[in-house]
């Protein structure tokens, strides 16, 4: 929930200070995923900034009802790297842009939030061998047939909350 | 916008649906992802929460020392950006073909440049990193493709009309996974010509002859 409201002052009023502390956590998080994924250190500093920017140019399009700020910079982030180290385009689904009267529902922000912090707690105590199945299928060369998805983590409730949120934003474009 | 279709009755499965959250996919099939996402909310929010999957696991990275003025560049980024392009104008007008097909042909369908491959069919490859291929058929209504097999993972989305084979019925919307056990003979639906998007890591093999080397000139 913390980081929403930064997110939110971001978007709404261009706030630094907002801006800084969310760079403070996740930038050098962001950096270690590059690096993880293959990319140098140089690399992966300047790529850091690119998604660390965009996260500030696109704060309009973020939805809490549908992602965390986690989620959301893990989005740009693998974006990024398919366009730097794997050189091609990403095709993207379509998008479903807010209506005008859409602003979500506190109560929604809050249940997908809290959500995904569950699933962070069980991800954390995976025993260590499914864990390794999990960051070799994101940050390896797994192709998808070599991917075990049985990953025994809470993923069906976050589901659930998205799938509501997709059909909300469907109501609202009607 | 096209109403979502509630009668999506083929889905892509968790493994490639984690693997596009992921990002290593061949771009043929983050297209052919993305396509089936645009029509398909259940797959999408499934999609969504691997995407938490990994922002979670972003989260739990050990912290990488940043250089000094790491910050003040990013600031420089935004600041040299400020002046804000206005977004391209959403196009979601609706249409045979979803948006990531559209990026990829510059229109609709009356953009496709279409070759005819013989019997009636029609094809039109996509331009995408060559690890797989991406084309987009026409079938008449009707026809039967020429039976054949796979070596590697093909992947049919259906945008018009509908197919039958060995694994069932396939209208708008619905994917076929076929791997290299799956031997079969798509017959588009009579009612309607048909289109699908079909992306490949590995060339198709036909049956006959003929096909098989029509193949070599078609890049089919």
């Amino acid at each position: 929930m913390l980081w929403v409201s930064h997110m939110i002052r971001i978007r709404d009023e261009k706030d630094r200070a907002a801006f800084a502390e969310l760079f403070d956590h996740f930038a050098p998080r962001v950096k270690g995923f590059l690096m993880k994924s293959g990319a140098d250190a140089t690399l992966a500093e300047e790529c850091t900034q690119d998604v660390m920017a965009a996260l500030w140019q696109k704060s309009h399009q973020f939805d809490p009802t549908r992602a965390s700020v986690a989620t959301w910079i893990f989005t740009i982030a693998r974006n990024r790297k398919i366009d730097l180290l794997r050189r091609q385009r990403r095709p993207e689904p379509e998008d479903l842009p807010w209506g005008p009267e859409a602003e979500p529902d506190q109560a929604d922000i809050v249940s997908l939030q809290q959500e995904t912090e569950i699933l962070g707690t069980a991800l954390k105590s995976l025993p260590s061998a499914q864990r390794e199945l999990i960051d070799k299928a994101y940050f390896g060369d797994l192709t998808h047939s070599e991917i075990a998805a049985q990953t025994g983590l809470p993923l069906g409730t976050i589901k659930s909350r998205i799938r509501l949120a997709l059909e909300r934003l469907r109501h609202t474009m009607k | 916008m096209k109403k979502m279709s509630d009668k999506i009755n083929h889905h892509l499965n968790d493994a490639v649906l984690m693997a596009y959250s992921a990002g290593t996919l061949p771009e043929a099939f983050n297209l052919i992802v993305a396509a089936h996402l645009s029509l398909c909310d259940s797959c999408r929010a499934q999609a969504e929460s691997f995407d938490a999957l990994g922002g979670e696991l972003l989260s739990q990275q050990p912290d990488v020392t940043l250089s000094g003025n790491c910050l003040s560049s990013t600031m420089d980024l935004i600041k040299g950006s400020d002046i804000v392009v206005p977004e391209a104008v959403s196009d979601t007008k609706s249409g045979v073909l979803p948006k990531p097909i559209r990026d990829y042909v510059g229109g609709d369908l009356e953009s496709v440049k279409w070759k005819p491959i013989g019997m009636g069919v029609r094809q039109a490859i996509l331009p995408t990193t060559k690890e797989a291929s991406a084309r987009l058929l026409f079938i008449p209504a009707g026809t039967a493709m020429p039976d054949h097999g796979h070596q590697g993972t093909e992947m049919t989305l259906v945008l018009q009309g509908a197919f039958q084979d060995e694994d069932g019925y396939f209208a708008r919307g619905d994917v076929e996974i076929a791997d290299s056990d799956l031997h079969h003979t798509p017959v588009a639906d009579i009612h309607e010509d048909c289109i699908c998007l079909a992306v490949a890591d590995a060339p198709l093999q036909f049956d006959r002859l003929i096909p098989k080397i029509a193949q070599r000139f078609l890049r089919i």
